[in-house]
């Protein structure tokens, strides 16, 4: 197993910092918005974020956790099951600009499921996409962030993994690089 | 990742624990899935199920194929009086042809207990036992014993009576095989002539004194007498067992504590249970139909991702 970090946790609050000032930007008070986090990784961003932006004073921030397993596309075409975790999707989206929140963007179905489950809550204005990292020419599907924080080019087999602490506060990333 | 021990849901006694567990941890999920506006999820769009029902049913045939729906399967149903059961033809022969249009999955109520599991074993799909006699109803008891969890927390040591018609009921045996593994504390309570003999051998206590029992419990699954199944007279008439049996909101408030009343439906209401007490706070009926679907769709979909997959 040969790995490296590609992100510190420096760079990873720099980039995050980033991120925030570009969707105030955007969307104001955020009045009209929500932030969904995708489970599993995606929630954690998400809680980052949140904490990020009630720093800059963003306030009522209206987020939601979204489960997309029953909406993927390869159920019954993998070894292992697909076991569902939890949603708490507690506003309605109708009407709304969604942002979707992911860690790693990679073939982009997870965020073609995304796009299906979040129609069960109502039809939202407009869904934009946010992840941390992107890896480049990997996509099944024709899907592009609009909120990046870093874009790698990492070979098939390899994994991209985004390690959170614990403790919120210190916010520490890291970002390994992986030899399968 | 978590997957169940077995290929088909035939009955509780065939689960383990963590099947339960992992059953109801997906309808958990699912649960908030039937809540959203948009109540389904595309999982099963490659799947067909057929419900072949050979004995009447209203709720548990609706309660699966709104689930079957909700997880966008293809459904087709199925009743012994419309078919060509009552020519003759024999249960496999019918279930092979139904099979031959490509159905991947079956949901059966038979009236002949063990017609599930000897289906199992004659036809290649997945089988779902929706009642086969007086034998098990699975479904029925995890939707039961998920809807106390949502109440009582972890069912460890939980005291939870069986009231009524055991004798007739594939819900009691069910319930008692499920509650058992969960850790609860089981006692049946009915007139004599109403519980099977040796039934204590399945590690449950029996009693033939309701308000000693409801005194005792933390639940009571209050279940119907099974008149379309008694051939003889069980007991002198029905007022006389709803006197002794039936649950009365006076028999409720000289309680020392507050139960919670389940009761699997249909009710027979001034029967085994009064109107006031179906309709007081402390029933969960309703909820118990709400979980049905859930745990239906739980049990659908883990049984369907056991299903392999031809790829052309």
């Amino acid at each position: 197993m040969n790995s490296k970090i590609l992100l510190d946790d420096k760079k990873i609050e720099i980039i995050l910092h980033r991120l925030c000032c570009q969707m105030v930007e955007r969307h104001g008070d955020f009045s009209n918005t929500v932030l969904v986090g995708l489970q599993p990784r995606g929630t954690l961003l998400l809680d980052r974020l949140k904490l990020m932006l009630s720093g800059m004073k963003v306030m009522n921030l209206k987020t939601g956790k979204l489960d997309t397993t029953f909406f993927r596309d390869d159920f019954r075409r993998k070894e292992e099951p697909l076991n569902a975790r939890s949603t708490e999707m507690n506003v309605a989206l109708e009407g709304r600009d969604v942002i979707l929140i992911d860690d790693v963007l990679f073939t982009g179905r997870s965020i073609r499921s995304a796009l299906t489950a979040i129609d069960s809550y109502g039809r939202p204005k407009s869904i934009e996409l946010l992840v941390l990292i992107d890896r480049r020419f990997s996509r099944h599907l024709p899907i592009q962030p609009d909120y990046l924080g870093a874009q790698i080019d990492a070979l098939q087999g390899d994994k991209v993994r985004v390690v959170w602490n614990e403790d919120p506060i210190k916010n520490i990333v890291y970002l390994e690089k992986q030899n399968a | 990742m978590k997957t169940l021990s077995v290929d088909h849901l035939l009955g509780i006694k065939y689960l383990t624990a963590e099947d339960i567990h992992l059953i109801f941890e997906t309808a958990t999920h699912f649960k908030e899935v039937i809540n959203r506006p948009i109540k389904k999820v595309p999982s099963l769009r490659d799947i067909t199920i057929a419900n072949l029902f050979f004995e009447n049913s209203t709720r548990t045939k609706l309660s699966f194929e709104l689930a079957e729906k909700r997880l966008s399967a293809d459904v087709i149903n199925f009743s012994a009086g419309q078919s060509s059961v009552q020519k003759g033809e024999t249960l496999v022969d019918t279930v092979n042809n139904i099979l031959a249009m490509k159905v991947d999955m079956i949901v059966m109520r038979h009236p002949y207990p063990g017609a599930a599991h000897f289906l199992s074993q004659q036809v290649n799909a997945s089988i779902i036992n929706a009642g086969d006699g007086t034998h098990e109803h699975p479904t029925q008891a995890l939707l039961d014993a998920f809807s106390l969890h949502e109440k009582l927390g972890d069912l460890d040591g939980k005291r939870i009576a069986i009231i009524g018609d055991i004798l007739h009921s594939r819900v009691a045996l069910s319930n008692i095989y499920a509650l058992k593994m969960l850790g609860a504390e089981v006692r049946l309570c009915a007139p004599k002539s109403l519980l099977p003999k040796h039934i204590e051998s399945l590690g449950v206590s029996v009693s033939t004194d309701l308000m000693s029992t409801l005194n005792w419990c933390d639940a009571a699954n209050m279940l119907r007498v099974q008149n379309e199944r008694m051939e003889l007279n069980y007991f002198p008439s029905t007022r006389e067992y709803s006197q002794y049996y039936g649950l009365t909101l006076e028999r409720l408030q000289q309680l020392r504590k507050e139960i919670i009343i389940l009761h699997p439906g249909p009710i027979n209401r001034g029967v085994e249970i009064t109107s006031a007490v179906a309709d007081s706070s402390q029933a969960i009926i309703l909820d118990q139909v709400e979980n049905g679907v859930a745990i239906r769709m739980a049990v659908i979909y883990l049984l369907a991702s056991k299903l392999t997959i031809s790829v052309a």
